[in-house]
């Protein structure tokens, strides 16, 4: 153990001393150049945010506003009900997600600790579930809700898509990767299944979990297809609904406007990506690589 | 009577979830199938069962072959590019720079934005007068294309966007495949006296390649499912352009409301995305039975 770590560490400071300057500088560069061409659409995005009408129309255009002003964003606000648009993103994206994490708890826990003589049953349902995307089932489902009154309505945008099978199994994987010897000993004291779901495992399993919730908040939040097809009025859109009427509304004509309405979508999503990044990104890596 | 409880405690924690899959997933798939028989336009009481009609109409329109090869182009150039320049990114990553989590932040930051927001911003981007490429291609002396409106450069442009979106999503899957190739194996590599050219060749390649097939497998089946960077980047166009199967599902569903025609391209829809996802599976039965 101490001999092979002596090893990496002489190899390391010898490769260190031996990578030739110019490739670490290679290497910088290139990482500065990834960074610029993903970045440059949101600056673009951000500059034009607070460029005038006239300049963002003036040739040659300009990288920087010459004349830096604020006046889109209250334009972008009253052209359409973003306050509105908001509250449905938030009640949709919360409803949604609480509704797939509270399934897949409780579809995962049934799967990874209960008996029943049909599990492989269930199981492979769930799994066939992972087959049939969503967009395939568009047109039927618009009559199914059309039919039970939800068009326009909250429930008509959360409960189609609140069945969850990928988070099922990436929380029973965890739920059976807990400790087995603290669930016995649960047990043994008495406490039901209920109370070991409660108590033990969701407290054991918390990352997890969260990784999950914040998977699928990301995926409820920018949803797209199906609050198009299943909303049909102003005050019933979501966010990413509602950008793309103010476009299409707007036009060619306001693109300071239209900037700084995409920026009321991309600054709260970015900022919360940033606190939570590493749920996020090691939540998909490990995903992926587990199979 | 014990085990009795525990059946009913599993059916009451995972019936919720099944349930809401097969109204909104199972039923909708059979439902296709149905609708694909029949004649209906949504609104007349009664549908009319036209056998294979409808098959026929779809297969013989020559438009639905251009919107099959579109789907086909949009799919492998898009995952070729992310695979091929998220590997070099994933490798650059990978090595021991300063600030590389903070370039993989912001790699990954496109991947949680709203494609409709995304599209939004780009469809500025792409403007042939006022936009950041024409601004760009300026440098160089070069007049931009009519990006969006122009037969030509659609698809490319719509390419452009899905590609700078979700790179950093293979980027972050790469990454955690590197990192998982074992040590050993490159330590042997160079006791053997094996270059960096050859230990990539040898010992990265081939242990990133379960990564990459895994990638190239979820990137095709969603790029079959994008729907939203074209619905508000191009709207399908310029005439049919940039329209793949599943805006031709949309576009025959909730414009023409052909419920029948619909019906066909989701089972067609269904069908190839059931293929990849066998594949697939098959794949990784083969990994967990060798290893």
């Amino acid at each position: 153990m101490a001999l092979s770590e002596e090893i990496t560490l002489t190899r390391t400071l010898e490769t260190s001393w031996r990578t030739p300057r110019l490739w670490r500088f290679a290497g910088y560069l290139a990482m500065l150049a990834t960074v610029i061409v993903i970045g440059l659409p949101v600056y673009w995005t951000v500059s034009a945010a607070f460029k005038t009408t006239g300049e963002i129309y003036r040739i040659p255009v300009t990288w920087f506003p010459a004349e830096p002003t604020l006046a889109n964003f209250p334009q972008a606000w009253n052209a359409a009900p973003f306050e509105r648009y908001y509250l449905n993103s938030f009640i949709t994206t919360l409803g949604g997600m609480a509704a797939e994490v509270t399934l897949a708890i409780m579809s995962a826990y049934a799967l990874a600790f209960l008996r029943f003589p049909r599990k492989q049953l269930v199981f492979l349902l769930l799994l066939a579930a992972l087959m049939i995307p969503v967009e395939i089932t568009i047109v039927p489902n618009y009559l199914t809700v059309a039919r039970l009154g939800w068009i326009n309505t909250y429930a008509g945008i959360i409960i189609p898509g609140a069945a969850i099978a990928y988070g099922t199994f990436l929380l029973r994987q965890a739920f059976l990767s807990l400790p087995y010897e603290v669930i016995e000993a649960a047990r043994v004291d008495g406490a039901g299944h209920l109370r070991i779901m409660f108590n033990v495992v969701m407290p054991m399993a918390q990352p997890a979990i969260v990784t999950m919730a914040l998977l699928s908040m990301v995926a409820k939040w920018n949803d797209f297809l199906w609050p198009l097809i299943v909303t049909n009025t102003t005050n019933m859109r979501t966010l990413p609904i509602g950008i793309f009427w103010l476009r299409n509304s707007e036009g060619l004509i306001n693109w300071g406007v239209i900037m700084a309405g995409s920026l009321f979508l991309i600054i709260p999503v970015l900022i919360v990506f940033l606190m939570v990044q590493r749920y996020i990104v090691d939540g998909i890596a490990a995903g992926a690589v587990k199979g | 009577m014990r085990e009795r409880r525990e059946w009913l405690l599993f059916a009451l924690l995972i019936g919720p979830n099944l349930f809401l899959f097969g109204v909104f997933t199972y039923w909708p798939l059979l439902y296709n199938f149905y609708l694909s028989f029949v004649s209906w336009n949504f609104l007349r009481p009664r549908k009319r069962f036209v056998w294979f009609e409808n098959y026929l109409d779809v297969f013989s329109q020559p438009q639905f072959w251009t919107i099959v090869w579109n789907t086909v182009i949009f799919a492998l150039f898009s995952v070729g590019l992310t695979l091929l320049i998220g590997l070099a990114l994933a490798l650059l990553l990978n090595q021991p720079l300063r600030y590389r989590n903070g370039a993989r932040a912001v790699l990954f930051s496109p991947v949680i934005m709203s494609g409709a927001v995304v599209a939004v911003v780009w469809s500025y981007i792409f403007d042939p007068r006022y936009g950041l490429i024409d601004q760009l291609l300026g440098l160089i002396g070069l007049n931009s294309p009519n990006w969006l409106g122009d037969p030509a450069w659609a698809m490319p442009a719509v390419i452009m966007v899905y590609v700078w979106k979700n790179l950093g999503y293979a980027v972050v899957i790469y990454l955690a495949g590197l990192q998982g190739i074992p040590r050993e194996l490159y330590d042997a590599a160079r006791v053997d006296g094996a270059g960096p050219w050859d230990r990539f060749w040898h010992v990265t390649l081939p242990g990133l390649s379960p990564v990459a097939f895994f990638l190239s497998v979820t990137s095709i089946l969603a790029t079959f499912q994008a729907f939203d960077i074209i619905k508000v980047l191009t709207n399908g166009g310029p005439v049919i352009a940039t329209t793949t199967l599943i805006f031709h599902l949309y576009d025959l569903g909730f414009v023409s409301y052909n419920a029948g025609e619909a019906g066909v391209i989701a089972i067609v829809l269904f069908a190839i995305m059931l293929i990849l996802t066998i594949i697939q599976l098959r794949y990784l039965e083969q990994r967990v039975a060798y290893s």
